[in-house]
């Protein structure tokens, strides 16, 4: 009697599997994986660099200080050494440059940040990956109104936040045959404050708590559901074997 | 035993217990609901898997209200923005997500609930044509399923656009614009639904009053009306045959068993929890679904100065959108967007004419002859390139092919905008074909009886 219904469904899988097989990914951005931690100390790290180099033009209002508790951090650090901008542990991540001065000085507003990590995963990569390759893929370009350009996101409004610590990046730009521009980037001409691999790690750690700060509750999600999981499978090997005993004198 | 028999009214044992039941049973219809619905509704005894998706839409209905009505208490269907310059509505569903206690996990699993709602009913639907379940005389069970499907499509769209993202945003702006396509009205009817020229703050507020308490209200009264036309019936079987031809003395039939504890306890409490076991795996460790159940732009707020380069509809609307985008031609003078609209609601609305469609002898797939079996594969197949093609731009090739200069088979056999027109004829074709093949197929005899272990 099962068997039937088995059968078919082995049919149809086999039918409706072949239509995703057939369609591979299109043209391609490329992406660099991002090393993304769960590490508290790694996540402290981005955190500070966060407030200082973001937290200027970017807001981060869904998010309230003392949330960063939640990575190590205790009260009075968060309070002596990470807000700026005046307000206490209960106030949110915001900023003092209004959207329409944002508008006004880069030509767009500067998006919040609180769910980027987020909002920014594709086809091509997470969220993580693309933050990690945009953050490193400044160049100068002498064209654009802040002298930067970015190989991830052409004529970005933003300029190089992090260019003290990574230095000047060049980039070669190639045309072909058919009109379209390759951009490779060149290794930086006037260095900064970081060596390369330094400053790798230092974005890694960015990228790693605006991931964290996209879903903080991610980790604790994770613990509880291996334990619902637990249960409902045991839940189910009591339902079921209940649920025979009523089969039992049916013929 | 159908629900309009009449049961006789319960008699006190004695006890206090027994006293206010009788009391109470004397007064409203308890006892009779209980034995004419639950424990003296006779159901076949040969349901198998298919059987479990019409428990499972109740239960993932049953989430929805509980986890709708909380997210309620929290959510502001305000498109103001905020001085950091994020709309409040937006902003709100993230305070459920970080402030709320527990507030990730209901909104998750009000967002999960959605896309598990369409799974189950689409496979409770595809029971009903494996088996024949809406053949004679299960005919208005089966209208009352479509217009079920018509609301939770109603539901889901509105609901889509209360988190305020870009999705959000975009989605109800590209399917309300295809309504003035319309000839003469259409333009007031697509004001008149959004409350301004464009989807603002007015369609925020009237689709939250929509979404929260019209629909579901029509909705619940709806499947109300499917229960009860189907215990009126009683229901079909994988065998397609009707267990009320053979009763014993007491007038019960031979291949039927009390639907509880038999089906409640017996058969739909353990699929439940394995359907549980998905649900809460989505929930605790893939509540984005790969991007189909929460789509990456959403975490974007709506911004009506920027569209998004890729505009794609959630993975469960994706079928009736390549339908839409199917129609390119102008025929017969009329602009091609009002064929696509046609063509979208036609692709829900020819479900409803399946029981005069089909006019095959045999009603279950296990007796029906080898061209059902084929079209229907073929169906199955064509629903899912819909899908899948829906999710893509109309630019999209098959394995990343980028079509040559000249003439080019490969061009065309590649091309996604092609197997989304080829797909769509077959859909329609398929239903509209249906009353000459299903009356030639060879089908085989049916038994009398239910066949069973």
């Amino acid at each position: 009697m099962k068997t039937h219904a088995i059968k078919f469904l082995k049919y149809l899988a086999a039918a409706v599997l072949f239509a995703p097989a057939l369609a591979m990914a299109s043209t391609a951005m490329h992406l660099d994986k991002a090393p993304v931690s769960t590490d508290q100390q790694k996540l402290q790290h981005g955190a500070k660099l966060f407030v200082n180099y973001c937290l200027n033009c970017h807001s981060a209002s869904l998010m309230r200080y003392n949330q960063l508790q939640k990575i190590g951090f205790d009260k009075e650090t968060i309070e002596k050494d990470l807000i700026f901008t005046g307000g206490n542990a209960g106030s949110m991540m915001t900023i003092g440059m209004t959207p329409d001065d944002g508008k006004a000085w880069f030509g767009t507003a500067p998006p919040d940040l609180s769910l980027m990590a987020r909002a920014k995963a594709s086809e091509f990569g997470s969220g993580a990956d693309y933050l990690y390759t945009y953050l490193r893929s400044f160049y100068r370009d002498k064209n654009r109104p802040t002298g930067w350009n970015n190989k991830v996101f052409a004529n970005v409004g933003m300029p190089h936040a992090l260019w003290d610590l990574q230095g000047e990046q060049a980039a070669r730009e190639t045309v072909d045959e058919h009109g379209a521009k390759t951009v490779e980037l060149v290794a930086p001409t006037v260095p900064g404050n970081m060596s390369a691999q330094d400053f790798d790690e230092a974005v890694a750690d960015i990228v790693s708590f605006l991931v964290w700060m996209g879903e903080p509750v991610a980790e604790s999600r994770k613990f509880i559901g291996i334990f619902v999981l637990i249960f409902l499978v045991g839940y189910y090997v009591l339902t079921h074997k209940l649920g025979k005993t009523y089969w039992k004198n049916i013929h | 035993m159908a629900a309009n028999s009449s049961f006789p009214k319960y008699q006190s044992d004695g006890t206090l217990l027994g006293n206010a039941l009788e009391w109470f049973d004397a007064r409203f219809p308890l006892t009779s609901l209980w034995k004419a619905h639950l424990s003296e509704y006779y159901a076949p005894k040969n349901f198998n898997f298919w059987y479990f998706f019409g428990s499972m839409a109740i239960v993932v209905l049953i989430i929805q209200f509980v986890t709708g009505i909380f997210l309620v208490m929290h959510y502001q269907p305000n498109a103001n923005l905020t001085p950091s310059g994020l709309p409040i509505a937006f902003e709100s569903v993230e305070y459920i997500m970080r402030e709320v206690p527990g507030g990730w996990f209901i909104r998750y699993m009000h967002s999960t609930g959605a896309s598990f709602f369409f799974i189950v009913v689409y496979l409770h639907m595809f029971r009903g044509m494996l088996y024949g379940s809406y053949r004679k005389p299960r005919e208005l069970i089966w209208i009352f399923g479509v217009l079920i499907f018509l609301c939770l499509m109603a539901i889901a769209f509105m609901g889509y656009l209360l988190p305020w993202g870009q999705m959000s945003y975009w989605g109800a702006q590209v399917i309300l614009s295809f309504f003035s396509a319309i000839p003469v009205v259409g333009e007031d009817i697509s004001t008149l639904i959004r409350g301004d020229y464009v989807v603002a703050g007015a369609t925020l507020n009237r689709f939250f009053a929509l979404h929260v308490c019209a629909v579901p209200l029509a909705l619940l009264g709806l499947v109300v009306a499917h229960i009860l036309a189907l215990h009126e019936v009683g229901s079909n079987n994988p065998d397609g045959v009707e267990i009320k031809k053979f009763k014993d003395e007491k007038g019960i039939p031979l291949d039927g068993v009390p639907f509880h504890p038999q089906y409640t306890i017996g058969h739909d409490l353990p699929a439940n929890v394995i359907m549980l076991i998905f649900f809460f795996a989505v929930i605790f460790f893939w509540p984005e679904g790969g991007g189909y159940f929460l789509e990456y732009n959403n975490f974007l707020p709506a911004d009506p100065m920027t569209t998004p380069a890729h505009l794609a509809p959630v993975w469960y609307f994706t079928a009736f959108y390549s339908m839409l985008r199917a129609m390119t031609w102008n025929f017969f003078w009329i602009d091609a967007k009002i064929w696509g609209v046609i063509s979208m609601f036609a692709g829900v609305l020819i479900l409803a004419f399946l029981p005069w469609l089909d006019r095959s002898p045999a009603k279950s797939i296990r007796y029906r002859g080898p061209i059902f079996k084929v079209l229907l594969a073929f169906f199955v197949v064509s629903f899912a390139m819909l899908c899948y093609l829906g999710t893509k731009g109309t630019e999209y090739h098959f394995f990343g092919y980028t079509p040559t200069e000249g003439f080019n088979p490969l061009n065309i056999l590649l091309s996604g905008s092609f197997h989304t027109k080829f797909w769509t004829f077959y859909y329609f074709l398929f239903f509209l074909t249906m009353p000459y093949w299903s009356k030639i197929d060879k089908c085989k005899p049916v038994p009398e009886r239910v066949t069973f272990k």
